[in-house]
């Protein structure tokens, strides 16, 4: 059995560059169509997708918008 | 649920003011990690430069102090030599390092100044919005080469950390890339080799760093990104340039 | 103590050492080489000092710079054209209210220019040199024994008030020999100065900076620094007199100048001419002061240096018109003779109808 994990994006410190959509194996991170306050659309996290909490979203966020949780 | 991944210590709660996708962020963040895991943050002295990252000391909360325009290896000298219990870090640009800091940095190595110098290499001088840098690669177009980098008149991109691996003082230097996560990792474990080198008193270390600059190269993130490999890896291959430490590496 | 024979760059050096200078940085230039090697000697080996003939004089000025970021007490030194290179760093010392010795045994300039003694200096000296607005306190010696006792005192000043200090000899200062006397031992050990950086152990760290994106910022930074220039110049203005009680004619010099002078002077009493000399020794702050209160009594001042004319817009702005001014200067390096101006002194007294 596969580990589960979910992720915390926080949106008001993403930056939009669409890093952690890119690299994340599961595609389970997607872009919002909505503006934080400095005008960016947040990459928002799927949760009823299958993240296994790998963390690579968190490492190659520029932001350290992400937190991870895995168990 | 654990959590497994979430801010450093020594890194700030502060927003950065870099642009999305800059590779700034993740050295800084790297870094912070590498200080808190071997206990460095007491110990730490930076030196950020004039450019992008002149705000670093709103980043790291280490004792820091900026330094003129190329002078960084001159002051973290004046600081390791009056104060040797310091960990002593440069952060530097490939202008401030490759360009005008020229002297200072080759004579700090060949000193063996027991001091580290981070190197960001973006092919381009960020701050003031995209001109021609020493690591500039041929027929790349910069606002002080709109026709491309042309042999004849701006010569060519400048290997300085081969060029540092020639002096004796230089003990451990080490090329990486912060565009990928395995690039990343590999780029944090370079840091912690170069600052335990330090700590070993050994002598002078560098890790150059190939970073992304969407905004000055006219790309987005992820392109940015991608031509690190595509390109600039090409010019700058990633790897252990030098490494006479005699020690393995940590894992 | 006994006095000891030394030459002023040798007298610089073991008076810094005595004040507790921890890291020295240089680079060679004529007339000041012994200097650096007298470092070279007698700092490099001392526990806790360093020593390093940097790869220039502008990567020497930014060693100081680290240096005294960590509390040290840091010096440099350097002749003219080396100075030159140095302003950038004594911009950011002074903007980061940093403590520093910057010694110039100063040569004739512009450019290359010469390796003899010469005053040319000055302006870069007290107008700031670099660039922004700021000042640093600039000490003017006129014997070996005022280069071992101003170069001492000049340590104590830098860390009172966190600015930096010039120490503006020449070549000729630091060629000659004389009879020193040193007053005071090294110490075992000093203070560490707050504000210091050297690690964020049991305390926030810190940040020692200047640059800001807030124009307003960088304002406030100004006013308090030129608050702490007001109280330099209350508390620290210091100059010398020579026989001006009855004086009808006041020359004004400074450094070898004023050795000049005085044998001139001395000639000029023995002939009868009442002439007097005052020597400002804080080259920055002008004693501007002392100026006007001798014009109650004198009206006619000549400026003698060893420049085009520099320290004489000084006692003119001091003057105010409450006095006339004449000059006489060489440039170059040559060194002026007792006896020539003692012919200009005595001339221009004949001239200017004093009894």
């Amino acid at each position: 059995m596969s580990t589960k994990g979910y992720i915390e994006i926080d949106q008001e410190l993403c930056k939009g560059c669409e890093i952690c959509i890119h690299f994340c194996p599961k595609h389970a991170i997607s872009q919002s169509n909505k503006m934080n306050a400095s005008g960016y659309p947040p990459a928002s996290f799927d949760s009823s997708g299958e993240c296994t909490g790998c963390a690579i979203c968190a490492v190659v966020c520029p932001e350290v918008a992400i937190e991870v949780y895995r168990g | 649920m654990e959590k497994v991944y979430t801010r450093p210590r020594s890194l700030k709660r502060v927003t950065f003011h870099y642009c999305p996708g800059c590779g700034h962020s993740i050295v800084h963040r790297i870094m912070c990690e590498v200080i808190d895991e071997m206990n460095l943050q007491e110990r730490v002295i930076g030196i950020p430069p004039p450019g992008c990252s002149v705000f670093a000391y709103h980043y790291f909360d280490v004792d820091m102090a900026e330094s003129a325009h190329g002078r960084g290896a001159a002051v973290a000298t004046g600081i390791k030599r009056a104060h040797p219990e310091a960990i002593v870090f440069t952060y530097q640009g490939d202008g401030d390092l490759a360009a005008i800091g020229t002297a200072e940095t080759i004579h700090a190595a060949n000193r063996g100044e027991r001091v580290t110098a981070i190197f960001i290499n973006n092919a381009v001088y960020g701050m003031t919005g995209g001109q021609m840098a020493p690591t500039t690669l041929l027929e790349q177009k910069t606002t002080t080469t709109p026709y491309g980098r042309d042999i004849k008149l701006e010569g060519y991109p400048i290997k300085i950390s081969e060029m540092l691996a020639l002096t004796k003082g230089a003990v451990y230097i080490e090329r990486t890339a912060v565009n990928s996560p395995a690039n990343i990792r590999k780029t944090k474990k370079a840091i912690r080799k170069a600052f335990q080198t330090q700590i070993d008193d050994l002598g002078f270390s560098l890790v150059e760093i190939l970073s992304p600059c969407p905004t000055n190269w006219r790309m987005t993130p992820i392109e940015a990104w991608q031509w690190i490999d595509r390109v600039m890896t090409k010019e700058f291959p990633l790897g252990v340039i030098k490494d006479i430490t005699g020690k393995q590496d940590a894992d | 103590m006994a006095k000891v024979l030394m030459s002023g760059n040798a007298a610089i050096g073991e008076a810094a050492i005595r004040a507790g200078c921890q890291c020295y940085f240089g680079y060679p230039i004529t007339p000041q080489n012994e200097l650096t090697e007298y470092m070279a000697t007698h700092l490099s080996r001392r526990k806790g000092c360093s020593f390093i003939q940097a790869e220039s004089e502008i990567s020497a000025i930014n060693m100081v710079y680290g240096a005294s970021l960590t509390g040290a007490r840091a010096m440099t030194s350097s002749s003219s054209p080396g100075i030159s290179l140095k302003q950038e760093g004594i911009s950011y010392l002074a903007a980061c209210e940093l403590p520093a010795v910057i010694v110039n045994m100063s040569r004739g300039g512009p450019g290359l220019g010469s390796i003899s003694a010469a005053q040319s200096d000055y302006f870069q000296a007290t107008r700031g040199g670099g660039h922004g607005d700021y000042r640093t306190i600039v000490l003017a010696p006129s014997s070996v024994q005022e280069l071992a006792d101003f170069t001492h005192q000049a340590f104590d000043l830098a860390d009172k008030y966190l600015i930096p200090v010039i120490i503006l000899g020449d070549g000729m200062l630091g060629q000659m020999m004389e009879p020193v006397e040193f007053k005071h031992e090294a110490p075992e050990e000093l203070p560490i100065r707050s504000r210091a950086l050297r690690g964020a152990k049991d305390r926030p760290s810190r940040i020692i900076k200047t640059f800001t994106s807030k124009p307003a910022e960088l304002e406030e930074l100004n006013w308090s620094l030129f608050r702490r220039y007001q109280l330099i110049k209350k508390q620290e203005t210091t100059c010398d007199t020579f026989m001006v009680e009855d004086a009808r004619l006041i020359v004004v010099a400074f450094g070898i100048a004023a050795r000049i002078a005085k044998g001139a002077i001395k000639t000029a009493r023995s002939n009868g001419l009442k002439v007097g000399m005052l020597r400002p020794i804080t080259l920055w702050p002008f004693p501007s002061e002392k100026v006007q209160e001798l014009a109650k009594n004198t009206k006619q001042f000549l400026v003698f240096e060893m420049n085009m004319g520099q320290m004489v817009e000084d006692v003119q702005l001091a003057l105010s018109g409450k006095g006339e001014v004449s000059f006489y200067g060489r440039p170059g390096g040559v060194i002026p003779t007792p006896s020539e101006v003692y012919k200009v002194i005595s001339r221009l007294y004949y001239q200017k109808g004093l009894k």
